[in-house]
């Protein structure tokens, strides 16, 4: 695992940069500091780890190492081996003993390496966790927080077990909610919502993104689940996205503006509980909508949101819906096979100026 | 044994007879066609939950299996709403959310009953965990069976357990088959509590039909757990007299097999040391078993007029 480890964080600073101003949340003099989305989860672990005793922490490798892309870092000198806890690689017992030590009134934060290493846990997370509240009638509840990095991206090289998309493997699973942040103000503040959640909660986070930056307040926040976000407003066509895709609809939406076309961007930074209504809204206004998804494209989140713009804003609609999405095939090593795995900046530009040909 | 009181020895038959008269009653109830579902009775492992929920305090943990009616009744749970639970009604201990396979009673100490083989095991680990971060002498008591040492939730918690010196106690009830799978055809050692050695913690083996015996067994690992002296695998030598299910066909053993095993019945073997150590006469005992029927005709009733969950509760308790 080391040698993949320090491979993981190096590649890690090699991943294409986007202009950091292409998403801005922080209103102009609001006290704020610039951080890495990395930066931002540690922050945000740390904060609640202060305010509340019960909240540690729990994974391989989370201790002095500060887990494979040192999210963790720091953090064990700071707290100590009781609650920044290394595990045996154990990941089924790591979610087991999160639920275990959650009904008993702890509020664990669990880590599991890779998100594709999460189908040793599965039994805990959708047979366990995600059915003891309805199984007991309502005399348990598991507030746990599974945190896992995903996602691929050019120049990663990872292949196929450690650079998958699978937020719906946990989106389809009731009792579970599921937050994909794309940037360091969403990912500190869904943290915080997160942890406080009395329900198990499955926190995605994309390896390219780590090393992004953005701003952050200085003050407290949190941020709610079961909403979108809107990254930016437009009039003409609504692109519907999520984590790294995030970037590339916003990218995207910059090139297309000089073009005279005015995207919408929605950020579906919590996949589970989605919100409709933000979706539905924004078609039923701009009458155009793509949806851009890393995961495998069969039965994937964009058919889901496609989905809810049918019942939604059908008679809204002006184009077909239009989807981009990841391959349907294991994610292969050569960067001449990786390469084009993924939706890019140019197959949104691409889709958008499709759908305005309607 | 003679240390211990009368009343709590009345107490530990009495809770036995309970489950046989409970798992009788769930047996009849089933193939008359009440409930529906499924029932996988506990018959003839009476003296391991009761000897072993016996030794623990009610903020003690238990986390149960698809096979925990016996478990449920041993750690105190309330019968009618037990049955109220498998008939499905609001009454019952989960809403009638969770039916015969995860009756679960939180007010007498319980984690869940996770019908997934082996799946307590890391759960009953987080909230011994819970404890000991709590400062708290709880102890956490997972059940598996001998399926349940097979899967990689025994050797995960197991170790986990060993590695943090946990306040668990792992109970493996050998009840020699695995739905259809004797054990010996599972598992290439013969005693199982012979595994406890590969995590460096004490591996106990008692009989299972005697509920002294279990009792005693338990309470020394409860004790080792409470004092910070760490996990304990303790197996109960038992037997599934009953198939799987309710109606299973069992075309994987011999009546032989069975009736020999009969021979061994917790319950007329735990009556024998009452009656011949003085505890109480037959008569007693009798009347015992008079006063349990009495109940289990109650908890039907009980069950049988107790409301169905409404419908538009249908999306309650999934998410907290």
């Amino acid at each position: 695992m080391t040698n993949l480890t320090r491979d993981a964080v190096s590649l890690g600073a090699k991943a294409p940069v986007m202009p950091p101003d292409l998403i801005v949340q922080i209103p102009a003099g609001v006290p704020a500091k610039e951080m890495t989305m990395a930066e931002a989860i540690r922050e945000a672990l740390a904060e609640e780890m202060e305010r509340d005793p019960r909240v540690f922490l729990l994974g391989e490798d989370i201790g002095k190492h500060g887990g494979a892309f040192g999210v963790t870092r720091t953090l064990f000198d700071r707290f100590g081996a009781e609650r920044v806890r290394n595990t045996p690689i154990s990941e089924n017992t790591i979610i087991g003993a999160a639920t275990g030590a959650a009904l008993v009134g702890m509020r664990p934060v669990a880590e599991i390496m890779f998100v594709d290493f999460s189908g040793l846990a599965m039994d805990q997370i959708a047979n366990q966790a995600a059915k003891l509240r309805l199984m007991t009638g309502g005399q348990a509840k598991v507030p746990w927080v599974l945190r896992m990095p995903q996602g691929g991206g050019a120049g990663k090289s990872t292949a196929a077990q450690h650079s998958q998309s699978l937020e719906v493997w946990y989106a389809h699973i009731p009792g579970l909610k599921v937050a994909l942040p794309s940037t360091p103000y969403d990912a500190k503040g869904l943290m915080k919502t997160a942890i406080r959640d009395d329900n198990p909660v499955i926190f995605l986070e994309h390896k390219l993104l780590y090393s992004f930056r953005g701003l952050v307040p200085e003050q407290d926040y949190s941020l709610p689940f079961g909403k979108c976000d809107i990254k930016r407003l437009g009039s003409d066509v609504t692109i519907i996205a999520s984590g790294y895709m995030v970037w590339h609809a916003m990218l995207a939406a910059r090139t297309l503006e000089q073009e005279g076309i005015s995207v919408e961007v929605v950020d579906v930074r919590t996949v589970s509980p989605l919100d409709e209504e933000t979706i539905g809204a924004s078609v039923r206004k701009t009458g155009r909508a793509l949806v851009v998804a890393e995961a495998c494209r069969s039965y994937g989140p964009t058919g889901e949101w496609a989905m809810v713009v049918m019942e939604q804003a059908f008679d809204y609609l002006k184009a077909p819906i239009r989807r981009l999405a990841g391959r349907f095939s294991p994610v292969p090593f050569a960067d001449s096979l990786e390469n084009g795995m993924w939706p890019d900046t140019e197959d949104v530009i691409a889709a958008a100026r499709d759908l305005m040909q309607y | 044994m003679t240390t211990l009181s009368n009343d709590l020895k009345l107490e530990m038959y009495r809770r036995m007879v309970r489950i046989r008269e409970f798992e009788l009653t769930a047996m009849d109830v089933f193939k008359r066609g009440l409930i529906k579902g499924t029932v996988h009775p506990y018959i003839g492992e009476e003296a391991s939950g009761v000897g072993v929920c016996m030794a623990l305090r009610s903020d003690d943990l238990i986390a149960g299996t698809h096979r925990s009616h016996g478990h449920n009744i041993a750690k105190g749970a309330d019968p009618a709403r037990m049955m109220a639970e498998i008939f499905g009604k609001e009454a019952g201990y989960c809403r009638g959310r969770g039916g015969s396979m995860h009756i679960t009673a939180f007010e007498t100490g319980s984690l869940g009953a996770l019908a997934v083989v082996g799946s307590g095991l890391p759960i009953a680990v987080g909230a011994a965990l819970g404890f000991l971060m709590q400062g708290k002498d709880s102890v956490a008591v997972p059940f598996t069976g001998d399926g349940g040492t097979s899967t990689g939730n025994f050797h995960e918690a197991l170790n986990m357990a060993a590695i943090w010196k946990l306040p668990v106690v792992f109970v493996v009830e050998n009840n020699k088959y695995a739905v259809s799978t004797y054990y010996r055809d599972a598992v290439s050692i013969e005693d199982l509590s012979a595994r406890a050695a590969g995590y460096g913690i004490p591996g106990v083996r008692v009989d299972g039909f005697d509920v002294l015996k279990v009792y005693a067994a338990a309470g020394e690992a409860v004790e080792r757990a409470r004092s910070g002296g760490g996990p304990t695998l303790l197996v109960t030598e038992c037997y599934r007299i009953e198939g799987h299910y309710a109606g299973e066909p069992e075309v994987y053993r011999d009546r032989a097999e069975v009736n020999e095993q009969r021979q061994y019945d917790p319950i007329r073997r735990f009556a024998a040391v009452l009656t011949q150590d003085g505890t109480a006469t037959a008569e007693q005992l009798e009347a015992i078993h008079q006063e349990i029927q009495a109940e289990m005709s109650a908890a039907v009733e009980f069950a049988q007029n107790a409301p169905m969950p409404d419908p538009s509760t249908a999306l309650d308790y999934i998410y907290a």
